[in-house]
């Protein structure tokens, strides 16, 4: 079957990849969705607090979900839902199988948008038995938000992610306890408000630098060992502690789904575990595209909506004016940045690069060098959770044979 | 009530095994299992390895069955469809003091009859293992030495004996027995009865109770914990054989192995135990990683997807005990490794002994084929389209890891012997299994089992027991 434009993943990312497209002339192409709606994760996170930066209103993840369903809609664009893509080929061939069987796309264009799964708890290294009870913080919000299952009455977290956080409050709201939330880092890899609005409003303490170090119970969890960490993350002997619980949630990272990705034997950045990107967020095979938390693990929507954007548009520019020559530059990250992405951008066209810092620190001067440019930007204070961007302008690459982004304190 | 030919008493892979075996005559069998499914002993969690037999004792029954059992295992498992491989299990040394012992167990297969034995040097070993560790300078080299997966054989082995007739009870733990005119009256703890004229004890960790049960007291079965870490399947082929150790003066080593299913397994520790436990101490992770580094280089333990424990159950005679004991009841005792190797020998052994003794006829109605676990992943596109045309549900993926779709999760709640846990269709499935260890399709295969078995959201548990999925009620 040909398909101009094949578009994996029927998210936030996907949609808006999709409309994006659409608006910039092709009309050729099919949104593939392994679960019974499209929306991504969106469909079971009912809190508020998307679309802040683009809405400019604070919506629901249904709600958010549902603008850009609309807009798919209206355009009539087709998204085929319930089917599973089973592989990718470098030749842009998708292979799919769902209730009407295996079939396979011989796509002009693929746009990656799978999205990114938990860690599993078996990933740490707990000690302990495997009782029922313990859960991803994503499954459980599943079952509390999808099928109004209750997984337990008291429980602790490991790992303060944003999922995390949400559950801890989604939990004492519908009546269980939560007893804690450890964090094995020095600060929440959350966002600010969520720490605010999920645990401090609610009582909820928040050890940080303590990880499990043991679970208990046979058939259901009886309790947890928690211990302070080191240095080196390693559990300090001597602060232990058991906490009596029925439940623990995981929410110990999100690894961007790549499966397909390393199928097509397109290779990944070790620090996102996405795609290699350039500005248009095409990969290493010319006509794919990566864009949302396949490409690296976003901590807003709104950033997935336009990264998805600018993917769709360049898809469509791949699909209606062929390959383009690019003359491209490497990024990378200085000192205190974990990544810049895109990791490598096209000279003569604007840029904006996206980063994340390593550590937490208030007064940051954000410096970036692009060969004779050097730019600096103020912030009031930087975190980990918070992803950060700037804009260059396609006049500052002019004579830059790498761009580099530092974040550094101030004075 | 009426009193059937035999009662096996325990649905590891030895009673599932036996119960088939019998089936092959003219006797009627029921498994009595504790548990909410087979497999939920020392056949669910161990290193899946059939060994060659160099191990053993020579003149010991663990030796006589181990090279027997080696020898049936292909042809069993390809009967009931269960993955089997014959990888090939090698054991390295670390200089001339255990280079030493590499004969000794060359001399000891040798004599036990185990075939094609061979010790190779550094330069052959690293064409078969390029990520042998640095002071490693020979090793014994078993080709027949294989992997099988250890719960697949139990669970098809049940089934099929169910499709020849067998019977089984899950969570019937037998907890009295009483000597009746023609047989054995077994309760179990919540009062379901059954009266058979043999019963045949494969108890497994429980097997010293159960004998007491009967006023049998000639063995001690003690407990010997064995902790697991299992890597991704991106790791799978690091190592093609089984790699093992030579015992040195610190300690016995550990192995690695690639698993039929592709992932790499590394373990067992060994830990004594008073009490029976499949938990995971928190220095075994230490220790699983420095023994494997004795003999490989650069395993990427950063891939670790879970890690697990089982229970050996051995028997203070360190040998199998297959032998009657009071009237009409038979123990197969005390079966630790190579008792999964063994288990078809034994069974045999066993089935032949009964057959004897109740004067069976061969069964001719007997068929020992069952569809293979993976019979779907098999088939070629076309097959699979032609399959997905009759059932659609067979083209619905519910676990993305493992690519496990609706139509298999149903067969493993369907089919026999019927998957009532998500564990127990986990283990015929894989779903869940992968790397994101059922954080994705677990809600799934949860409601499949309600809609199945008509089951409420509180009443679906893990693996029987208590085990429940969702304590804290309906919203
Ligand atoms: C860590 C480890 C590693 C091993 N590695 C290997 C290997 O690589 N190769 C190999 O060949 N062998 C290996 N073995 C040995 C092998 O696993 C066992 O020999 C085999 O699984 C024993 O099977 P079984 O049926 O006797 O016991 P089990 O599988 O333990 O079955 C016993 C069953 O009896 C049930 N039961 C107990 N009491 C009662 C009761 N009162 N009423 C009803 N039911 C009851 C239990 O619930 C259980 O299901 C290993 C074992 C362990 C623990």
């Amino acid at each position: 079957m040909k398909k101009q434009l094949v578009i994996i993943g029927g998210g936030p990312a996907g949609l808006a990849a999709a409309v994006a497209a659409y608006d910039a002339g092709v009309r050729d192409m099919v949104v593939i969705e392994r679960e019974e709606k499209a929306g991504g994760i969106l469909k079971q996170c009912i809190h508020n607090g998307f679309g802040l930066t683009r809405f400019k209103e604070s919506m629901t993840g249904p709600e958010y979900a549902q603008r850009f369903l609309d807009e798919v809609q209206k355009r009539g664009i087709e998204v085929r839902t319930n089917t599973f893509v089973t592989a990718l080929s470098p030749e842009k061939q998708v292979t799919c199988r769902s209730e009407e069987g295996i079939f396979t796309y011989e796509a002009d264009a693929v746009i990656l948008a799978m999205g990114c799964r938990e860690r599993s708890k078996g990933a740490l290294n707990i000690a302990g038995t495997r009782p029922a009870g313990l859960y991803s913080a994503g499954t459980a919000q599943k079952y509390v938000n999808i099928f109004g299952h209750l997984p337990g009455k008291k429980v602790v977290i490991l790992g303060s992610g944003d999922i995390g956080l949400i559950m801890a409050r989604r939990m004492t709201l519908e009546g269980a306890k939560v007893e804690c939330v450890c964090e094995i880092m020095e600060h929440s890899s959350g966002l600010k408000r969520n720490i605010a609005q999920c645990l401090d409003d609610f009582g909820i303490p928040l050890y940080l630098e303590h990880t499990i170090v043991e679970i208990k119970g046979d058939e259901r969890v009886e309790g947890v060992v928690i211990a302070k960490v080191d240095k080196e993350k390693k559990p300090v002997p001597g602060t232990e502690r058991e906490i009596a619980c029925d439940t623990v949630l995981f929410s110990v990272g999100l690894i961007p789904e790549n499966e397909l990705t390393k199928g097509a034997a397109l290779p990944l950045d070790p620090r996102t575990k996405g795609c290699l990107v350039d500005g248009s967020r095409e990969t290493d095979i010319p006509g794919i595209f990566a864009c949302g938390n396949v490409l690296h693990v976003h901590d807003l929507v709104d950033f997935v909506s336009e990264e998805a954007e600018i993917a769709g548009r360049a898809a469509a520019e791949y699909i209606l004016c062929g390959e383009r020559e690019k003359q491209l530059v490497l990024t990378s990250a200085g000192e205190n940045v974990a990544y810049v992405l895109p990791q490598r951008v096209e000279k003569g066209r604007d840029v904006k690069l996206y980063f994340r810092v390593r550590s937490a620190f208030r007064g940051a001067v954000i410096r970036v060098e692009a060969g004779s440019v050097q730019k600096a930007y103020k912030r009031i204070a930087v975190a980990p959770g918070e992803m950060d961007n700037v804009t260059l302008k396609a006049a500052d690459l002019t004579d830059a044979d790498n761009i580099r982004v530092s974040v550094l304190r101030e004075g | 009530m009426k009193t059937i030919d035999v009662a096996v008493i325990g649905g590891g892979v030895v009673g599932a095994l036996t119960a088939r075996e019998l089936r092959k005559y003219h006797i009627d069998v029921a498994v009595l299992e504790a548990a909410d499914d087979v497999a939920a002993g020392a056949s669910r969690a161990n290193s899946g390895i059939v060994h060659a037999g160099f191990d053993a004792p020579v003149g010991s029954l663990k030796a006589k069955y181990n090279v027997l059992g080696n020898a049936l295992m292909a042809g069993v498992c390809a009967e009931l469809g269960v993955p089997f491989s014959r990888n090939g299990s090698l054991v390295v040394a670390r200089g001339a003091e255990e280079e030493a012992q590499l004969q000794v167990l060359l001399e000891r297969g040798r004599q036990n009859g185990v075939p094609d034995l061979e010790i190779i040097g550094r330069d052959r070993l690293l064409e078969l293992e390029p990520h042998m560790a640095d002071g490693v300078t020979a090793a014994l080299h078993a080709p027949t030495g294989g992997i099988v997966c250890p719960y697949g054989l139990t669970i098809a082995a049940m089934g099929n004996a169910m499709d020849n007739g067998a019977r089984l009870f899950t969570g019937f733990e037998v907890a009295s027995a009483q000597q009746t005119k023609d047989g054995w009256l077994l309760r179990s703890a919540t009062g379901q009865e059954i009266a058979a004229r043999i019963v045949v004890n494969c108890a497994g960790a429980g097997a010293e109770y159960v004998a007491s049960l009967f006023g049998d007291a000639f063995f001690h079965i003690g407990l010997r914990r064995g902790e697991y870490m299992l890597l991704d399947r991106a790791a799978g082929d690091f190592a093609s054989h089984t790699v093992f150790s030579v015992p040195t003066k610190a300690g016995k080593g550990v192995l690695v192995t690639p698993t039929v299913d592709g992932n790499l397994l590394i373990g067992p520790t060994s830990v004594e135990d008073e009490v029976y436990s499949t938990a995971v101490r928190r220095p075994a992770f230490g220790e699983i990683k420095e023994k494997a580094s004795w003999m490989l280089r650069d395993i990427p333990f950063g891939q670790v997807i879970t890690s697990f424990a089982g229970e050996r159950a051995y028997c203070d005679r360190h040998d199998f005990i297959l032998e009657w004991g009071k009237e009409n009841v038979f123990h197969a005792a005390g079966i630790e490794s190579p008792g999964l190797t063994s288990s078809l020998a034994i069974a045999r052994e066993i089935a032949g002994q009964l057959a004897k003794r109740l004067g069976a006829a061969e069964n001719k109605d007997f068929s020992p084929f069952r569809r293979s676990m993976h019979w779907l992943k098999e088939l070629s596109e076309a097959e699979k389209n032609a399959v997905i045309a009759r059932d659609p549900a067979y083209g619905r993926i519910v676990c993305r890891c493992e690519e496990v779709s609706l139509g298999e999760i149903r067969d493993a709640i369907r089919q026999n012997p019927p998957a009532r846990t998500l564990d127990g269709v986990k283990l015929r499935t894989r779903a869940g299994m992968g790397r994101c260890q059922s954080g994705f399709c677990q809600p799934n295969v949860f409601h499949e089992l309600m809609k199945e078995c008509g089951l409420r959201a509180e009443e679906v548990t893990k693996n029987g027991g208590n085990s429940y999925i969702i304590t804290g009620g309906e919203l």
